[in-house]
């Protein structure tokens, strides 16, 4: 068997060539990436990546256009996973090491890996209060922003007529400037002598509001209420769009049959509308609460120590406390706390057609 | 059909739909104009129309989408000219049938019943029953997205039948699929309709469509409905220009009157030629004093074409065009003034004399003509003019 035929063997399997290569390659990147390799062994990876590519270009070039038609979903694939592969799951593995690592004596620099489950503890116990938190926070903010953002994606998609797509333009405005500056420019709208607290107060509101725990003390900044509003107001946009989308694919003709068939506005509105915005609210809410939950913006320009989240206290830990270990321990925790909370809302939500 | 006027408790006898005068404007637009016609019960009847002719809004005053701007919609004797659709016993198949896409079949067509808070044991048995009749027992759990375009439509009755409104308003439901389907579909809304014994009031712009199914047609051009008739009615004695020339094809000649009175009339055909035609032929709106313009209705199967001229009145003509049709053969000629009128000529072959630039005679039977009032816009075929025909569409 020569060189040629052995090459049209494999390329008579071309989805096996295409998911190998797209393996190997990708776990040559995370290997380096996450620095299993150093040095010589480190060309020997590189060149056994390239000795890849070779291949799978002679592959290609011997097995004709059915095997390349096969290999190019492979192909297309490729940069994507490549991508995830160097900066997300190369710097995650670095992460997980990290995160059972230990400092052997205080004089080191940089911890080593020990198994110390114990920082998972210390994620667990003494950062709890910043879980609950931030996920109490996040859960709140993203009903909020279905309670404001449903009625306007309601609007827009059924009442918008030709301004339609003005109104959808103003809804992602804010996003021409940085989050960062609109967080701040809350801080002002909210601080004790801006617009709202006097206007409060000229209406002699602020008892009401502080038994409605909105105000603290005459104060609007620095609560939880600033930290949650400032979380729904960033991430309202979120919301809205995946509910317009569904809202806008609904035939207006649905809601005359409803009403066609005895039910009242209301009646179809619950029946009909609401259920096939669904995937749109299921899809909102993942939208908002995943990265309200690890937010620590808001926290940060809204809040006060008292209501400092999840966010905040690994940014401390990784940036100030120099902790890694306890930092990669606690992000840990949060994104398998999330992909399980997403998991359970999957679940209940069903949403075969989540589009 | 019954008394309308009889206001009488039994409720058999009151009209199902009764339209009072009704008129819609939209501004200065007047999309339906002072509809007046009653519904009988157990009736299939048909809309027919351009598009734009007012049908479909007629038909969602009836449903409750649009309120008349003047006049009263009367549902078994009731006005329920404001009454919202949810509140009227009528039921709508749309278009597109808009079924619930989130829904399983049997729950679409629950959907009525469960508004009305029926019984769950009762809605179980209705909807079965329900699709028993429309052949779509195995479908119950399955979304529309997985059924056909026929199935489809056959939830969208059902969903409505299962009610049992006072009547069922179709609004193009055959529109959306293709012409095979729509012509079986065609006999099985009339089966469906036997069977459920409801009111139908269908819209349509296919006039093979309302031919073929309705009891009953209403005509209408411009939110005027021209004429009210049997399907056989209006086809031989349509009672305007625009009947003659939507339903059906038509050779539309223009004439007139030579002489006239009760027994019969003859009449001059622009540009040389004479017919007679027996009483019962003229339209009651044509006035017989000689030099008043009409128009000579003769229906393409009606046309007899032949080599030499016949012994009674005839037309000579030049044939244009030969159209081989499977079951007939369609002869498109032009007369010596320049009309083109197109003739049937039965049977599976064209006899020999008919060939392009040949000359024939065209003859009819005494039964054939019929005679209308005015001068149409365009002369002769109906069937041959792309504007027109894109006109009436």
């Amino acid at each position: 068997m020569n060189a040629t035929a052995r090459l049209a063997t494999v390329a008579s399997r071309p989805e096996r060539v295409g998911l190998g290569v797209m393996v190997t390659l990708s776990l040559g990147v995370i290997a380096l990436g996450a620095g299993w390799v150093a040095g010589p062994s480190a060309a020997v990876v590189a060149a056994a990546m390239l000795a890849t590519v070779v291949g799978l270009v002679s592959v290609a070039f011997v097995g004709g256009l059915e095997t390349r038609r096969a290999l190019a979903p492979y192909g297309l694939l490729k940069p994507g996973i490549l991508w995830l592969s160097l900066f997300f799951l190369a710097p995650l593995w670095s992460m997980v090491v990290m995160s059972l690592s230990s400092k052997e004596s205080r004089f080191d620099f940089f911890p080593s890996f020990t198994w110390e489950w114990d920082n998972y503890r210390i994620a667990l116990t003494d950062f709890r209060p910043q879980f609950l938190r931030s996920f109490g926070y996040a859960a709140v903010a993203t009903l909020l922003t279905i309670l404001i953002g449903f009625p306007l994606a309601y609007v827009i998609a059924f009442r918008g007529g030709r301004y339609r797509n003005i109104l959808l333009g103003l809804v992602v405005i804010p996003f021409f400037t940085s989050y960062l500056i609109r967080t701040l420019a809350w801080g002002n709208i909210l601080a004790d002598e801006g617009p709202v607290v006097s206007i409060i107060d000229g209406l002699g509101l602020q008892g009401a509001f502080e038994s409605l725990n909105i105000m603290d003390n005459g104060k609007l900044l620095n609560t939880p209420a600033a930290v949650i509003g400032g979380l729904t107001y960033n991430f309202l946009p979120f919301m809205v769009l995946p509910i317009y989308v569904s809202l806008e694919k609904i035939d207006p003709h649905l809601i005359d049959a409803a009403m066609d068939l005895y039910s009242s506005a209301s009646a179809a509105f619950r029946r009909i509308v609401v259920p096939l915005a669904l995937p749109g609210i299921f899809a909102g809410s993942l939208l908002v609460f995943i990265p309200a939950a690890g937010d620590f913006v808001n926290a940060q320009f809204l809040g006060n120590p008292q209501t400092t989240m999840v966010g905040n206290s690994i940014q401390d830990q990784f940036l100030r406390q120099l902790n890694y270990p306890v930092a990669s321990a606690m992000s840990f925790v949060l994104m398998f706390i999330i992909t399980i909370a997403v998991l359970v809302y999957t679940k209940f939500m069903g949403t075969e057609d989540l589009a | 059909m019954s008394d309308a006027a009889s206001p009488v408790a039994d409720g058999a006898n009151v009209d199902v739909i009764r339209l009072d005068q009704v008129c819609k404007r939209y501004g200065s637009f007047v999309a339906v104009d002072n509809a007046d016609f009653s519904i009988g019960r157990g009736e299939f009847f048909a809309m027919l129309g351009p598009s734009g002719c007012g049908k479909t809004t007629t038909l969602k005053m009836i449903a409750g989408f649009e309120q008349p701007s003047s006049g009263r919609v009367l549902l078994e004797g009731v006005d329920v000219s404001t009454v919202p659709p949810h509140k009227r016993n009528v039921n709508t198949v749309f278009q597109q049938y808009a079924l619930f896409p989130h829904m399983t079949v049997a729950d679409n067509i629950a959907f009525g019943p469960r508004s009305k808070r029926l019984d769950e044991a009762e809605i179980t048995k209705r909807v079965s029953d329900m699709l028993d009749v429309v052949r779509l027992s195995d479908f119950a759990n399955r979304r529309p997205a997985q059924l056909s375009g026929g199935q489809q439509q056959r939830v969208a009755l059902a969903r409505a039948l299962v009610n049992y409104p006072s009547a069922l308003l179709l609004d193009e439901p055959l529109a959306a699929l293709d012409l095979k389907l729509r012509e079986a579909m065609q006999i099985e809304l009339k089966r469906i309709q036997r069977e459920v014994e409801i009111t139908f009031v269908f819209v349509t712009h296919d006039q093979g469509e309302a031919l073929t199914m309705s009891d009953r047609i209403a005509v209408m051009s411009q939110g005027v409905v021209e004429q009210i008739g049997s399907a056989t009615d209006i086809y031989k004695r349509p009672h305007s220009l625009f009947v003659a020339g939507f339903i059906g094809s038509a050779n539309l000649l223009p004439a007139v009157v030579a002489q006239g009175d009760s027994a019969g009339a003859s009449f001059d055909f622009w540009g040389g030629g004479r017919i007679t035609v027996k009483s019962g032929h003229v339209n009651a709106d044509v006035a017989l004093t000689p030099g008043e313009q009409v128009t000579v209705m003769l229906r393409p199967e009606h046309l007899h074409v032949s080599a030499t001229q016949p012994a009674g009145e005839s037309l000579s003509a030049a044939i244009t065009d030969i159209v081989f049709q499977g079951a007939s053969v369609r002869v498109v000629a032009r007369l010596a003034n320049d009309t083109e009128v197109t003739a049937l000529v039965a049977g599976d072959g064209a006899p020999p004399f008919l060939r392009p630039d040949s000359t024939v005679w065209l003859s009819w039977g005494p039964d054939a003509p019929f005679v209308l009032d005015g001068w149409p816009s365009v002369a002769g075929a109906t069937t041959t003019n792309v504007d027109s025909i894109e006109a009436s569409l």
